[in-house]
Formats: C-alpha cells, structure tokens, sequence
C-alpha cells in the first residue's frame, strides 16, 4: 500500500524525505512538493505519514484487498504523546484508536551507553546480545504470558 | 539615493505611458496566466469538487457566520501570517518575501503612475519603501535558496542546483536585485545604467510571464487549500483524519491510555525536535 501525497496540503518542508528508510520520498523538481518516486519499492511503514505535519499524505489501498470508499488516515501528536488511527470501512463503519507512543517525555529516556562498561572476552565471544538474558528475562523463571503477569486478553484491546 | 524615483528619472528616455503600459502588459500576463494555469492543471475544479464531496459527507452543518469566520481565520493566519508553515525559518523567509513582495510592487506601481512624469515630485518616503520591500524580497528569497531550499542529500546534489521549481523564486530574485543594481548605478551617474535597466526589464517579464510554468499561482490556490482544509474540520468530515485526542477527558480514561494516565500533557517534541536537514 504504497503512499502518496496530497500536493495543495503539502509544503515542501521535507521531514518525510528525511524520515523514509527507503529513501524513496523526494521532493518534485516541478512544484517543489514531495513525491514518491517508487511506489513499488515502498515499504508501507507509514513513517512519513505520521512525520507528514501537514497531514498531506497517505495510503493507496491496492485495490483487491482495499475497495472504494474505504480510508486509514492516522494522526501522531507528539506533544501528547499519543498516536489515533481513523479506519473507514465500505460499509460506513469507522473505527477510532488512540494509543501511546511514549510514556515519558521525549529525550528523558535514552540510554547513556556510553557509561556502560565494555562488554568482556566471554560476552563478545557469547551468542547473546547486549542487554541478554536480563532485559529479555529468560533468566527469571518460565516463559512470560499474559496469564503468568496478571494479565487478561481484552476483547477489542488484544484481539 | 534611498529617496529618488528612479522610474521618474527614466522618463527623460523612456516616457512614461510607455512604462505604464508595460505594467498594464504584466499585470495582464499574470491574469492571464493564472486563468491558464487553472483550466490546464484543473485546480479551480478539483477543489469545488472536493468542496461539493465533504459537504456531502460532512457530520455537521456550517452555517454562513461560520463559513465567514473560517474565511476570516483562512485570511488572517494562513495568508497574513503563512500560518500554515510548521518550520519558523521557513515562515519567516516566506513573511519576508512576501510582504517585501507587496510593497515592492505597490511602490513601483505608485511611482511609475503617479510620480514618474518629468514634473511631478515623489514623496521620499514612497521610494524608500520600494527599496525596504526589494530588500525585504532579497533577505528572504536568498536566505529561503541559499539555506531553507529542501533537497535530497543521498544524491548528493550541488546546493546550488536550478531546477523547474526554482523558476520562479530565481526570476524574482534577479529581477529585485536587477532593480536594485539599477537604481543604485543609476542614481551614483555611473555608466552601464542602461543595460542594467534592460537585464531588469527582461527578468521582470520573466517573472510575470511565467506564471503558467512557475509556482507564481501558488498565491492564488493556497489560500482556497488553506480555506478548505478549516472547512473541513468545521464540518466533521476533517479529511477522514481522526479526530480522538489525549485533550479530551473522556479518551484519557481509555483502556488504551492506561499508560499516560500520570504523564505529563506536554511531552514535548520527539523527532520534531530536529529540522529535516537535507544537503
């Protein structure tokens, strides 16, 4: 589901050129607006939907699988803290979401690595990567599921 | 030098219904343009046909009072104020070249009809703010080329690359700084006034010739977008863009929102933080 944009929303500031992993949104040599410039090499991440401050892109369902009329537009405010999805479906239902996306502010939480000490001979030597087992937990008892932490699957939550 | 008409000047070799005609000639190409520009690109039908749809679809009613009142918003912060960009540089450089751009126009117009015949007298003021609006445009227009102007790092182009988008920012750049280089030698009574005054007169109809081609419409179909756009949060549809917000009192007690119960309302700003950069 490749995106595109809306050129009379769009203003040229470039944050999804900046954000693609594809490095496939540019900006249009004509109107100086942004562009896909391969449609087929998109990965569908959305990243530049949701960088897109003026709202001025989105997603082309294909159309076997995504009829007309239908639409998923989504909105990220970052100084809420918060992501909302908007799914129209054919039939007029629409569904709302609004989830986190950080629970401290932004910047508050990076890691200082480079306060970490240096890994020695037997962890590098090691299969395990940084941070494994602890953040992982493999070594704190058996395998961690909903259930084992008090937790129930909610039905419009989880499934 | 600041205070002299320099169109009043002129008018010793070039009379001045010559220029006024001239001026007559642009404004012309710029009408004419813009109507071209919107029958060929469809613009003019696109955005009533987006209108007539999200009316259609919209949830809520507008009434007149409030279809004034989002004019009056659309033309007070997205035009007077460029509103609508999110980067402040970027807004600042647009400010400044655009109102640089009225006064500049507004002066020379001014002069060139009213005080450019060989016996009328300019007031000092009306020149003088015909070169704060030029410098107004140069400030913002290089400052938007030189360093706001997005491009795309991973092929390494050239800061100083033209392509068809530049067309029309690089026409009026020239032709301010034409004008101002032509005033200036024109005003010390060195030579090559003449020439300077015709590399001016060639980029200004550059300018105003090439609305078709140039992004120059843009002042005409930014304002509809802009007015659309608070149109269509007015009436509900708001482009199908969710509208659920941590504002709210009652989506903070979402199951979802679990986790930002405590959490600050202001987060502050995440990849926000930092400016596209793209050279």
């Amino acid at each position: 589901m490749p995106t595109f944009v809306y050129m009379t929303r769009c203003d040229g500031c470039g944050h999804c050129v900046d954000i693609c992993p594809s490095d496939i949104m540019h900006i249009d040599k004509t109107y100086r607006r942004a562009y896909n410039i391969e449609p087929s090499m998109c990965w569908e991440c959305y990243s530049c939907v949701k960088a897109c401050p003026q709202n001025a892109i989105d997603v082309r369902g294909y159309a076997d699988f995504a009829p007309l009329g239908h639409s998923v537009r989504v909105q990220r405010d970052e100084q809420k803290g918060t992501i909302a999805w908007k799914i129209k479906f054919r039939n007029g239902t629409e569904k709302n979401f609004l989830s986190p996306i950080t629970t401290k502010p932004w910047g508050t939480a990076i890691p200082k690595l480079a306060d970490a000490p240096a890994p020695s001979k037997a962890m590098r030597d090691g299969e395990l990567l940084y941070s494994e087992p602890k953040f992982i937990r493999m070594d704190d008892g058996p395998l961690h599921t909903l259930e084992a932490a008090g937790l129930k699957m909610k039905k419009g939550v989880y499934y | 030098m600041f205070t002299n008409n320099p169109f009043a000047a002129l008018s010793g070799m070039l009379p001045a219904s010559v220029m006024q005609a001239y001026v007559v000639l642009m404004v012309v190409a710029v009408i004419a343009g813009t109507l071209f520009d919107i029958t060929h690109k469809g613009s003019a039908r696109y955005f009533f046909d987006n209108w007539r749809k999200s009316k259609g679809r919209g949830t809520k009613e507008v009434g007149g009072g409030e279809l004034a009142s989002i004019a009056i918003r659309t033309g007070v912060v997205d035009v007077l104020t460029s509103g609508e960009f999110c980067n402040p540089r970027r807004r600042l450089a647009h400010l400044l070249t655009m109102y640089g751009f009225v006064l500049y126009v507004a002066t020379t117009v001014l002069m060139i009809f009213r005080y450019a015949s060989p016996g009328a007298a300019t007031p000092a003021l009306v020149p003088l703010l015909w070169w704060i609006g030029a410098l107004m445009i140069c400030v913002g227009g290089y400052w938007f080329w030189f360093f706001i102007r997005v491009d795309v790092a991973a092929e390494g182009h050239s800061p100083l690359r033209v392509v068809h988008a530049d067309l029309f920012i690089l026409s009026l750049l020239v032709s301010v700084t034409l004008g101002l280089i032509w005033a200036a030698v024109q005003a010390s009574g060195a030579s090559g006034a003449g020439l300077l005054f015709g590399l001016y007169v060639i980029a200004t109809t550059v300018l105003f010739g090439s609305v078709p081609w140039s992004k120059f419409a843009h002042m005409f179909f930014k304002p509809a977008a802009a007015f659309e756009k608070r149109l269509s949060k007015a009436n509900g549809t708001a482009e199908n863009l969710p509208t659920l917000s941590r504002d709210d009192p009652e989506q903070r007690q979402r199951h979802s929102m679990e986790l930002l119960r405590d959490a600050p309302m202001d987060m502050g700003l995440g990849i926000k933080r930092e400016a596209p950069r793209h050279y």
